[in-house]
């Protein structure tokens, strides 16, 4: 009698210390996932800045028209992209723009005066930076996610109910990974 | 940082079991001083009633309490537009569910803190000093600590620990005034009759541990203050990935002759630097809440091997001349060395100051008699003059260096 209620005892506790190492991979999934849609609103963050970036900037700068119309144009193909290969390539094609834009500036010294892109200017950066950050967010869960899946003992579990490691992002466009080279002597 | 909470959660749970232990032999010692049969469980209740009291206090109305003690204010992102993407940029990196509110202090003495002891309702408050002084990247450094304490749940630590510390500190001055001042009538009638050796005893180290409670209990609620920036810090710099930021940000800050006007020994452990101690002093005693400001600025510039957490562990190590593990353990879990950012170009050209400030980094470390040496995998080995050994391993390639004596000289 006792040997029974002792083996339950130890399956009951067992059980349990399953049902909490599937939950807390569970949880971390779903970070990996959260952080995902992170990234996705950021980037909608930046489609909805540009129309009021380029409304200030282009009563000064008259002769980058081709370098406006690229962005409006790769801002709308970004947010009509289908499959996430194209928008990803769209996005790509919109930071490096906004890249070249951002050096051109330097020879408007009267909208750097400008106090409408002075305030422009610093939402321009926070939004670059929250792009930046959610992708740095998402490696992190992936990462502590992977951890979880490889290490013991939550690896069994991760086994037994088919959890599978994420994908770490990466910036497939090395122009965009690298840091515009800009000197203003 | 997720996987720091749960080593957090053991951590706090040892802290508190040591804390309530004192708290409830207190208690327990004190009420036997006064009645030396029935006593004990009388004065435990005491103690643990003091502590539901204070707890409940501060668990429902400690943010409140705090911030109006601190004068801060809340402020919408009209006022400072820089200060509310910061804060946002961080909780997006810190994966947070919820934005935390923004409060300003309007004092001229750079500081900040965090409050809040769910995630839900947190609070950042910073000091107008430290928006007038930091540029961008410093005030991210400072923002993405104040974001770490609250990600890593110190402020619901520091908190509880501090109600437990407040109730060991009360019963045992009220239990002391109460001997010195009021006659112990009780006692004297029991004495005839109990009168042991035993009851002397107990009375005696009563008496010993009403002097002794409230300061070890203060010493190991300041060391857990410690660790705990340290591993702010490490996490912030996880968070920004640039040391330099935070590094130059606690430069700056250490550099202010202000004093924060209204700190206080209960809110001291939140704000970035220590409040209560004057500034650039070296602190290596038990009593401060905070690790020296030097100290910190050191190990965030000697980080060299990318920054994650063993990165910050090591050069703590480096810096410390010591094989002390200041990170929680699960810290190495963190296995991929992750890159440093590079000073960011952004769209403001203006910060460009920031080779120059390395470049003074270590002209000071050169004025504090550090020592240089050149390592051939391009790095450069920067040696604090307490560093006693012979020779040097590179962090990086892994060469041995010989070092030479005269550096000292």
């Amino acid at each position: 009698m006792t040997a029974i209620i002792i083996i339950l005892v130890i399956i009951a506790a067992l059980a349990l210390f399953l049902v909490s190492i599937y939950n807390s991979l569970i949880q971390l999934r779903n970070r990996v996932k959260n952080a995902w849609s992170q990234i996705d609103v950021q980037l909608k963050r930046r489609h909805d800045l540009i129309p009021n970036l380029i409304e200030t900037v282009k009563g000064y700068m008259k002769h980058e028209r081709e370098l406006m119309e690229n962005i409006t144009k790769y801002r709308s193909q970004a947010m009509d992209a289908g499959s996430v290969g194209e928008k990803a390539k769209a996005e790509s094609l919109l930071s490096g723009a906004l890249g070249q834009l951002r050096v051109q500036i330097e020879n408007y010294p009267d909208l750097k005066a400008n106090q409408n892109f002075l305030a422009l200017q610093e939402e321009l950066t926070g939004t670059e930076n929250r792009i930046s950050f959610s992708r740095q967010a998402y490696n992190d869960q992936v990462l502590f996610f992977n951890n979880k899946i490889q290490m013991f003992p939550s690896n069994i579990v991760a086994g037994m109910f088919g959890f599978k490691e994420e994908e770490f992002f990466q910036i497939e466009d090395p122009k965009e990974k690298e840091v515009p080279k800009v000197s203003f002597s | 940082m997720w996987e720091l909470i749960e080593s957090n959660r053991h951590k706090s749970i040892l802290l508190f079991i040591a804390l309530g232990a004192v708290l409830f032999f207190s208690g327990y010692i004190f009420g036997r001083f006064y009645d030396y049969e029935y006593g004990g469980p009388i004065g435990v209740l005491i103690g643990l009633t003091l502590w539901l009291i204070l707890s409940a206090i501060s668990y429902f109305a400690g943010t409140k309490i705090l911030l109006s003690m601190s004068g801060a204010k809340e402020v919408t992102k009209a006022v400072h537009p820089q200060l509310f993407n910061v804060v946002e940029e961080m909780k997006i990196a810190a994966n947070l569910q919820h934005m935390p509110k923004i409060y300003i202090i309007d004092d001229p003495a750079p500081n900040a803190f965090a409050a809040g002891i769910k995630t839900e309702n947190a609070v950042i408050a910073v000091t107008a000093g430290l928006l007038g002084k930091l540029n961008r990247d410093e005030l991210q450094g400072v923002v993405a600590h104040e974001m770490a304490h609250i990600v890593n749940r110190d402020v619901l630590l520091m908190t509880f620990a501090g109600v437990t510390l407040g109730a060991i500190t009360i019963v045992s001055e009220v239990f002391l005034r109460s001997v010195i001042y009021g006659g112990n009538s009780r006692y004297k009638s029991k004495s005839s009759e109990k009168g042991g050796q035993l009851q002397l005893i107990i009375m005696v180290a009563a008496l010993v541990f009403a002097i002794l409670a409230p300061i070890m209990a203060r010493l190991l609620y300041l060391a857990v203050s410690r660790k705990r920036e340290y591993l702010a810090d490490a996490s912030a710099v996880r968070l920004t990935r640039y040391p330099e930021g935070l590094a130059s940000a606690l430069e700056k800050i250490s550099d202010s002759t202000y004093d924060l006007e209204k700190a206080n020994s209960i809110t001291a452990p939140m704000y970035i630097v220590n409040p209560l101690k004057k500034k650039g002093m070296k602190l290596s005693n038990l009593t401060s809440t905070h690790p020296p400001i030097s100290e910190r600025i050191n190990i965030l510039r000697a980080m060299q091997n990318g920054v994650h957490y063993p990165s910050y562990q090591s050069a703590f190590q480096f810096i410390r001349n010591s094989r002390e593990k200041i990170l929680p353990p699960t810290a190495s879990l963190d296995r991929v060395p992750l890159v440093m950012k590079k000073p960011p170009i952004g769209w403001y050209a203006q910060q460009d100051d920031k080779k120059t400030k390395r470049t003074s980094g270590d002209l000071i470390m050169q004025l504090n008699d550090f020592s240089f040496i050149d390592c051939s995998c391009g790095i450069k080995i920067k040696i604090p003059p307490e560093y006693k050994h012979t020779n040097i391993i590179c962090p990086k390639c892994s060469t041995k260096h010989e070092l030479p004596a005269i550096s000292k000289s």
